[in-house]
């Protein structure tokens, strides 16, 4: 039993952290809006191996284990970053498990970050995947439909993006000029396998969002005064701060024990992932909320951050669903294992 | 990082199941919650037969020292099913005081007894006005040549009708700062002077008011300085914030679990929903009581992490019981032992249950301030 970071851990989580410090500001984050993509940023994280990490070494990849790209994305979240990292991560890890390229590797170009594939985090409605994470600016889509799994490549005949609460770039997607992958149980099972380690990472992201968005409110609750007293003193204002602070502690150990447990094959990991999902969206939720109400009439205004995290926490989660619906498949895939 | 627990740990789990599963009986578990008295001399002895009496103690008397993950399983399962307890806690919260602040006399008298389970100890320390400002406690002793003169009432000394002492707060010097003039006193509960009241709870637990008329009280009986009884309080506090809730939760997740299941709703949507949300929380609380064990057995005092625990597992348990006997229905108001009842009324017993753990070890307020000054760095309001 050890909940500190390990050596590597604390280097892979700086050596993120340093970098997003430097090219993902929330001035940064501000000036990729209108697309919700920065291609500087993107390259910058490609350059130190962002989607090779996600891809077992046998697939060309590096290896790295789910707890640690829980923890990049942890970062990714703190940073609010306009770069579709866990999408790409998932995608990759998807198509090195199909193997779609002779002898087994992922397509290099995707390794590299060249080529940008995404998820359609819900399977197809008839030909639509809606709302598809980075599929605005990916180059092709994974869409379970059905019992298939495509790939979709995108351009402006099979795509439209959605301008969005979250800013982030989504599109509808039609599977005009969509190649099968896979069919059947392998579809559905790689489909699963895949939203499992898109939930566990999300989690993560969302954790690091909302400690991002509880500290900037800290901060803010210690300075700011009013009536002669900083309004961090009133326990109105303290308490829901305190219960954001356990929350955020707790959504992020939660989220550790879920990657943990996906590392370890233990048959609870995709309840487990689907748990942190729900927990650490709900947490987000909360804690943003907190973020712009404490902020008072500056935290309603676009200069001020808070509603950056605000409609990132909510837009982030619910392209694959609410709170709700991740405890309803937690509590399924806790049937699942039960009856097993 | 890594969460697996250490090999052994699994089978002294085991270990600590199958001494339940055969002295927690169906009979002592029933009597317990109608006398509202979780105490039971038997069953104290035979987990001091067996060393978990002062589990993470030193010893010098043959048995091993169980270290700190040991010492969470065994209370973990002890509290799961509500084990009888309750007394021992608070004996051996007075004993570690005694263990750090105590005079040899005291040391000699009742740490031995109490590993082999053979003494107990209820706490006298908080008082009808005082509530969770302890330091404002009003009960009275003052010093008479060797001995002291006490008088004043104490509120809660739960067991304190079954128990052979009392760990008593007393104001010692009126006036100056409030936690200066403050000093404990272990007091025989069986002499002139004293009368105990019971007091009846919504959970069914009896607890006490204890009224003290000119109680003498001998100046050996004192434990740590004169005045310094604030010093021995934060030592017995201590123990008490790490006191674990998400066993309750546990058990009343898995009893609504069970219900749903013997009712054939565990695949309602509704019932998905709220049972996956809730054993999100569940999962979260022990996570956070498991982080407050690690740090200690790190040597890490868990300043924030313990508040948060605490405030975390107490705010779930109530929240579950309120949304679980909601979601049973109407069934859930049949209460604990009506024949009639669900889970043995379990359901009830969690909602009366619930509202006591957000109180007592430090209410959910009191756990928010030390939290928002500790690991949100908020000023501290102005207090007396």
């Amino acid at each position: 039993m050890d909940l500190a970071l390990d050596d590597s851990q604390a280097a892979l989580t700086a050596a993120f952290a340093d970098l997003l410090a430097k090219h993902a500001t929330t001035d940064a984050v501000r000036a990729a809006e209108s697309t919700g993509f920065d291609p500087a940023l993107w390259s910058e994280l490609c350059e130190v191996g962002v989607v090779e990490m996600a891809v077992p070494e046998s697939a060309g990849g590096w290896g790295a284990t789910v707890l640690d790209l829980v923890l990049v994305a942890e970062q990714v979240g703190a940073a609010i970053a306009p770069a579709p990292v866990i999408e790409a991560q998932v995608a990759a890890g998807l198509l090195a498990a199909l193997g779609s390229e002779p002898g087994g590797s992922a397509p290099a170009d995707v390794l590299a970050g060249r080529r940008v594939a995404t998820l359609a985090v819900r399977p197809a409605t008839g030909r639509v995947a809606a709302l598809v994470p980075a599929a605005a600016i990916a180059d092709e889509a994974l869409v379970l439909a059905g019992e298939r799994l495509v790939i979709v490549p995108l351009d402006a005949t099979n795509r439209r993006p959605v301008a969005n609460l979250a800013a982030a770039p989504l599109a509808d997607v039609t599977l005009d000029g969509a190649v099968a992958l896979a069919e059947g149980p392998e579809a559905v099972a790689g489909f699963e396998h895949a939203l499992d380690r898109w939930l566990v990472l999300t989690a993560g992201a969302l954790v690091g969002l909302g400690a991002a968005a509880h500290r900037v409110t800290c901060a803010y609750a210690r300075e700011r005064t009013a009536w002669g007293v900083p309004i961090g003193v009133h326990q109105g204002v303290a308490h829901p701060l305190a219960d954001g602070a356990t929350a955020i502690d707790g959504a992020r150990l939660l989220a550790y024990r879920a990657g943990w447990a996906m590392d370890h094959a233990e048959p609870r990991g995709p309840e487990l992932a689907a748990l942190a999902f729900g927990f650490a969206a709900e947490t987000a939720r909360r804690v943003t909320y907190d973020a712009v109400h404490f902020h008072g009439g500056v935290g309603f205004t676009l200069e001020a951050d808070p509603q950056l995290y605000y409609r990132r926490a909510r837009g982030w989660a619910r392209v694959w669903g609410a709170p709700r619906d991740a405890y309803r498949r937690a509590a399924r895939l806790r049937r699942g294992t039960q009856a097993a | 990082m890594d969460f697996a627990p250490d090999g052994s740990l699994q089978a002294f789990r085991d270990e600590v199941r199958s001494f339940l599963a055969r002295e927690m009986t169906p009979e002592l578990d029933e009597r317990v919650y109608r006398t509202g008295v979780s105490h039971d001399d038997t069953f104290v002895r035979r987990l001091a037969e067996r060393g978990w009496v002062g589990a993470d103690w030193e010893r010098t008397d043959g048995h091993r020292r169980l270290d700190p993950y040991e010492v969470h399983v065994l209370v973990d399962e002890l509290t799961k099913v509500e084990a009888p307890i309750y007394a021992l806690i608070t004996t051996e919260m007075v004993a570690n005081v005694i263990r750090h602040v105590g005079s040899d006399e005291l040391k000699a008298l009742v740490l031995p007894r109490f590993l082999r389970g053979e003494v107990t100890i209820a706490l006298g320390m908080t008082e009808p006005e005082a509530g969770s400002d302890v330091a404002a406690v009003r009960t009275r002793a003052r010093r008479d040549g060797d001995q002291w003169i006490v008088n004043g009432q104490k509120m809660f000394t739960t067991n304190g009708h079954v128990t052979d002492y009392v760990f008593l707060l007393t104001r010692t010097r009126p006036d100056g700062p409030k936690h200066a003039g403050l000093t404990m006193f272990l007091v025989q509960l069986d002499q002139p002077g004293i009368e105990i009241q019971a007091v009846h709870t919504l959970s069914g637990e009896r607890t006490n008011m204890v009224f003290l008329d000119d109680v003498v009280v001998e100046d050996r009986w004192r434990i740590g300085d004169v005045h310094g009884g604030w010093k021995a309080l934060m030592i017995a506090l201590q123990d008490e914030h790490s006191a674990p809730f998400s066993p309750h939760l546990a058990r009343i997740v898995e009893e609504a679990e069970a219900w749903f299941g013997a009712t054939g709703r565990l695949g309602d949507p509704d019932v998905e929903q709220h049972l996956g949300r809730w054993a999100a929380v569940l999962e979260v609380a022990q996570l956070l009581e498991l982080r407050t064990t690690w740090l200690s057995a790190n040597g890490v005092t868990p300043v924030a992490e313990g508040p948060m625990s605490k405030l975390f597992s107490t705010e779930a348990i109530v929240g579950a019981a309120e949304d679980l006997t909601e979601m049973t229905g109407p069934d859930a108001l049949r209460s604990r032992l009506d024949p009639t009842a669900v889970r043995e009324g379990r359901l009830e017993h969690a909602l009366r249950f619930s509202l006591g753990t957000t109180i007592y070890a430090g209410t959910s307020e009191i756990q928010r301030n030390i939290v928002a000054q500790h690991a949100c760095g908020l000023p501290r309001a102005e207090r007396g």
